[in-house]
């Protein structure tokens, strides 16, 4: 038996946010970050897109983290994203098999991602979605979104963030590009500028 | 006309100058960086607009955001928390030990959770193509490493103490020495990048990132002390840095455990 207790009063102030800086590309990002899906999945979705700022420009120094659940909206417990390699010390990967759920994209030379992953199932009262998290040189604090997939109008018409941000919900609905295949563009100002979340 | 640590400096003022009239009347205290932070140029176009939207986790706690990603064993190698042997020679510099815990707003340890580290070398030079610094590279070191908190959220970090640098927000512009840290929670609601730096920093006052975090509590801590307890007799010098969550989580508990 699980129970979640989510009360208890705040008493430890937190370590502040830095900006990722413009040096982490040697660090952070590792081999086969955006292919969540295993290999040969049914329900493989892509997503891609471009992170851009204010002025319109691409970012080729933003990192993305996707992290979402299984089809059946139950949450991936599995280890192994970024397995590494005892012998080399390098990056082996993921096993092609197990679904982790997350996984973490630099932006290329000209600010296009792309992850592969499962199609989320909902969760809760909420239409299917995927969490997402962007960093970037220049901003300070790391900035949550989501990427809701179009294909079920009546999921998203009852997703109570949808409802809320009213003629914005477009920025969090991927457009559809193709059988399982999605564009969704992070602009982090400016017209048509992605809504950003926070947790309370 | 080139900006100058002068202007900077003036920027950094008016801005700890704006914060302080906020919370003198009555706006709560802030723990964390403005993203909207003129003195770091880098931030102008790279920061949105319209306020955040807030989510109510306690409304609906089958969020996935509530849950984070697992990673485990297979995730590390057995060196990967010691920067100074990850080549065949040894690393120029003063090595360094780095420890603390990870921790949640109630204090509770975060167990069993991912820290990356990435940093400068001694001379303050990153093993990065796009870095143009012209301190040397150093064959014998890379500056990553990574690891799993313990039992208790303790973590613990062998390297070298990174150099400060030089970089183009301003004309005579440096980066106090700092390690960078990755973080996660047991909710990625509580994801976590920051930097911690050294004590008694005599580039404090002048770097935009640092000051960044207005408050002067908050600021004080990314920064490690220096505990010798942590020191390894005949090798290291010990520094000690809790790092704290924020954001809500879910707590789970399995009964009869």
């Amino acid at each position: 038996m699980t129970k979640i207790d989510t009360s208890g009063p705040e008493q430890v102030p937190p370590t502040p946010s830095h900006t990722v800086g413009p040096f982490y590309g040697y660090a952070l990002p590792f081999r086969g970050g955006e292919d969540i899906a295993p290999l040969g999945h049914p329900d493989t979705v892509t997503v891609h897109g471009y992170v851009l700022d204010g002025a319109g420009e691409p970012l080729p120094d933003a990192l993305v983290e996707v992290w979402g659940p299984r089809p059946d909206g139950t949450v991936p417990k599995a280890d192994g994203s970024l397995r590494r390699d005892p012998a080399t010390g390098g990056h082996l990967g993921r096993n092609g098999v197990e679904f982790t759920g997350w996984g973490r994209i630099q932006t290329d030379a000209d600010g296009h991602w792309y992850a592969r992953t499962l199609r989320p199932g909902a969760r809760g009262g909420s239409a299917p979605y995927l969490s997402v998290c962007v960093f970037a040189r220049g901003l300070l604090v790391h900035l949550f979104t989501r990427i809701y997939l179009p294909d079920d109008e009546t999921a998203l018409a009852g997703d109570p963030l949808l409802t809320r941000v009213g003629d914005r919900r477009g920025t969090l609905i991927a457009g559809t590009e193709g059988t399982g295949l999605y564009r969704f563009d992070i602009r982090l100002q400016g017209e048509g500028e992605t809504v950003f979340l926070e947790y309370q | 006309m080139a900006l100058t640590q002068q202007d900077i400096d003036l920027e950094i003022a008016a801005e700890r100058a704006a914060y302080e009239k906020r919370v003198a009347d009555g706006a709560p205290v802030e723990h964390h960086p403005r993203r909207d932070y003129v003195p770091y140029r880098s931030s102008v176009l790279r920061h949105p607009r319209q306020p955040l939207v807030a989510i109510d986790t306690g409304a609906d706690p089958e969020l996935v955001e509530l849950h984070s990603p697992a990673f485990g064993e297979r995730d590390l190698t057995g060196i990967d928390n010691d920067l100074t042997r990850q080549h065949t020679g040894e690393p120029i510099g003063e090595r360094i030990t780095v420890s603390g815990r990870l921790l949640d707003r109630d204090g509770r340890p975060v167990r069993r959770q991912l820290i990356e580290i990435w940093q400068a070398n001694s001379a303050g030079r990153y093993a990065h193509q796009r870095e143009q610094h012209d301190a040397p590279l150093d064959p014998n070191f890379t500056g990553v490493g990574r690891t799993l908190t313990d039992a208790e959220g303790r973590y613990r970090f062998t390297t070298v103490q990174p150099g400060p640098y030089p970089w183009r927000n301003h004309v005579n512009a440096w980066r106090p020495a700092h390690i960078h840290f990755s973080v996660f929670g047991t909710a990625f609601t509580q994801r976590l990048v920051t930097q911690m730096y050294f004590p008694n920093d005599p580039l404090f006052p002048y770097d935009p990132i640092l000051q960044s975090v207005t408050d002067d509590a908050a600021r004080q801590r990314l920064v490690a002390s220096y505990d010798h307890s942590l020191s390894v007799p005949e090798f290291s010098l010990g520094y000690r840095w809790d790092i704290v969550l924020d954001g809500p989580a879910a707590t789970w508990t399995e009964e009869g455990r």
